[in-house]
């Protein structure tokens, strides 16, 4: 019961960065589909070359453009260094997600023990109407806007 | 007043040859005189000096609360402090204040202790040199060390040749080895203060996992994350750990074992350690200065009767190459939260809440944290998810177990190596990519986080050079005291020269009363 206590805090920053993830689905096919053709340079060239639809897919999950080529080379470098594990022999191992896995971990009882903190904590968005955060609209997505707005970086 | 060990100013303290204002004005004025070292991102004059006045205070009313009360201390700046900037070296979170307190800064400052301001570092703490922040790089003092530039090449003038001080807490290495405080909160995710305490001749400490909150330390890696300790001698830093340990209901991997408080006896019987040495960790990069440091120190435990034999981690050349997954994959989603909205910087692109988002971090995190966003991102993808971030915890899972071996086989401690080589010119440093910098760097140390065991950095001796140089000591999960009594005995052995800062002892700032530079070297 604990075990799972703890397993369940330990996936929830991971599921978190695959929220990210997730919202993105949707525009994956049409990521693959269409890639590839306007950044030729990025292509598979050799064993280590990450295709073009697979960069532009992960700019996507992270809402983080590589922006050259030299942070093309270093992920690859990146996904080089990494290779070495598949060297280790990991028959039988379990993954380990924590140093703490048998030990009991702790919850909170469920009392509200702080609050009444929102305009503070709304001080500090650059954006906020009454008591909300304001965000541009959501219905556009990101490879919509590409053609359509010049790089941030290029301004 | 200012050389004195955190123990010894706070006795001065309680006996009246010194009040926290005045203390806390010197090390203020010490701070202005060293700011080319760029050690502080933020000084809290103000705050400090409140808080001078107030445990002033106390102690004229006596009712002092403790060793730390009146003691000037600094901060890393990647912990929250409630009303003072925090900015990780970041443009993504310039300007912003948090509006509550780190529990390892609140327990300070319960303590009361003087804030001093919030240390430099590299970037969200992603580095080893304190030279990738927005704030530009931390120098280290010891450039500028009477022991360095009396052995340095006469062909060297200038300012140009100064020396990185070690990351990513190097603003805190390079404030306490200053003299501008007397204890520094660093964090360590893979050696972050270890590795800058082995470059500034200071003690560096990375507690058990799960000892001391995270509560408020803007998260690098969860899993393998501590608030970490600097100070010039280790009883100074068992005075802080002891402060910060203990279960946090805000952090619930802090464990509830009941913490006793942390006794560091004088003496101790070294003819019952056994002192264990990787035979791993000796690899062809390391400076032979510090490889033939590293074996008279395990000469120096056995002569003193202690056992000491050879063991084998044999996972540790995957160790860096593990660390690297983990720590990509983690940084991809911690850094998630990081989206303009909220906190932080927000992009002035305004057509859609994806293109704020993809501009705010572009304009916000800086090449490595984007290089790693990325990477973490790559190994976290469904058809890679397995090949490596899994695969990457179960090797972390060998690594953790060869030291669960080493130390079931009856060895206390482990000795080892802190860095491959002193400190190097900035220059030097930045010829190769973060990457590459980080992997050697954080060779000897990440392997500790991965494995969840305290640690410490001694400063032993200087080099050929004049510059410091540190071995690490390991201990058994949550035997941190056990460690810091053995790492107490080592660093009594080795007597550490004193920095010696000409310009900051002109002005008699350093020297005590009998003329004398005292610290933790008698010599």
């Amino acid at each position: 019961m604990w075990a799972r206590a703890l397993r369940v805090r330990f996936r929830t920053p991971l599921d978190r960065g695959r929220g990210f993830a997730s919202k993105a689905g949707p525009q994956e096919k049409v990521q693959e589909t269409g890639q590839g053709t306007h950044s030729p340079r990025l292509a598979l060239q050799g064993a280590d070359r990450v295709p073009a639809a697979k960069i532009e897919h992960l700019e996507r999950l992270a809402l983080v453009n590589f922006g050259s080529r030299e942070a093309v080379a270093r992920l690859e470098k990146a996904i080089a260094f990494a290779d070495q594990l598949h060297a280790v022999d990991t028959d039988g191992v379990e993954p380990l997600e924590s140093v703490l896995e048998d030990r009991c971990l702790y919850l909170r009882s469920d009392n509200v023990a702080e609050g009444n903190c929102t305009e503070e904590l709304l001080r500090n968005s650059h954006h906020v109407v009454e008591e909300y955060f304001v965000a541009p609209p959501g219905n556009i997505s990101l490879p919509d806007m590409v053609n359509k707005t010049p790089s941030p970086t290029a301004e | 007043m200012l050389g004195r060990t955190l123990r010894e100013v706070s006795a001065a303290l309680k006996q009246g040859q010194v009040t926290p204002t005045e203390l806390c004005k010197k090390c203020l004025s010490l701070i202005k005189k060293t700011k080319y070292l760029n050690a502080y991102i933020t000084v809290s004059e103000e705050v400090a000096l409140k808080q001078a006045e107030e445990s002033e205070k106390r102690y004229q009313q006596g009712q002092s609360l403790g060793d730390l009360d009146g003691i000037p201390v600094a901060v890393k700046d990647n912990f929250s402090t409630s009303g003072i900037e925090t900015t990780c070296a970041s443009n993504m979170l310039k300007g912003y204040i948090p509006p509550y307190n780190a529990t390892v800064v609140q327990k300070l400052l319960d303590q009361g202790a003087l804030l001093m301001g919030k240390t430099n570092l590299d970037e969200f703490a992603m580095g080893s040199g304190s030279t990738d922040g927005v704030f530009g790089p931390v120098k280290n003092p010891w450039s500028y060390s009477k022991q360095y530039r009396e052995r340095r090449r006469h062909d060297e003038h200038g300012d140009s040749h100064w020396l990185i001080t070690g990351g990513s807490s190097g603003g805190s290495a390079a404030a306490v080895a200053a003299f501008t405080c007397f204890a520094a909160l660093g964090s360590d995710t893979g050696g972050s203060t270890r590795n800058p305490a082995a470059h500034c001749g200071l003690v560096g400490f990375k507690p058990s996992y799960g000892l001391v909150s995270r509560h408020g330390l803007i998260p690098l890696v969860n899993s393998m994350d501590v608030p970490g300790i600097f100070t010039r001698c280790v009883d100074d830093t068992a005075i802080v750990l002891g402060v910060l340990a203990g279960h946090d209901p805000k952090d619930s991997t802090t464990v509830q074992d009941p913490i006793k408080p942390l006794m560091i006896p004088g003496e101790m019987d070294v003819s019952r350690l056994c002192i264990g040495i990787p035979k791993e960790y000796m690899v062809p990069e390391l400076s032979s200065e510090i490889q033939s440091l590293w074996s008279q120190a395990a000469d120096l435990f056995a002569s003193e009767g202690a056992k000491v034999i050879e063991v084998s981690l044999p996972h540790t050349c995957y160790s860096i190459v593990c660390y690297h997954v983990l720590c990509t994959s983690e940084v991809a989603s911690n850094m998630a939260r990081f989206d303009g909205l909220q906190y932080g910087h927000r992009s002035g692109i305004d057509v859609s809440t994806e293109a704020m988002y993809a501009a705010t971090r572009q304009e916000g995190f800086n090449d490595v944290v984007r290089g790693r966003i990325l990477s973490g991102n790559f190994f976290l993808l469904k058809e890679n998810y397995e090949n490596y971030f899994i695969k990457a915890q179960k090797v972390r899972r060998l690594i953790v177990r060869d030291f669960v071996n080493a130390f079931e086989s009856g060895v206390d401690v482990l000795l080892t190596p802190t860095t491959l080589s002193e400190a190097v010119p900035y220059l030097e440093f930045i010829k190769e990519d973060n990457r590459t910098r980080s992997a050697q760097d954080d060779i000897f140390t990440q392997a500790v986080n991965m494995a969840g065991l305290p640690a410490v950095s001694v400063p032993v001796a200087l080099s050929n050079q004049g510059l410091p140089i540190g071995l690490q000591l390991i201990g058994r999960a949550f035997c941190d005291q056990q460690l810091l009594t053995v790492a107490k005995w080592f660093e009594k052995q080795v007597q550490f020269p004193i920095i010696q800062l000409q310009d900051l002892m002109d002005d008699g700032s350093l020297v005590l009363e009998n003329g004398k530079l005292t610290s933790v070297s008698l010599t």
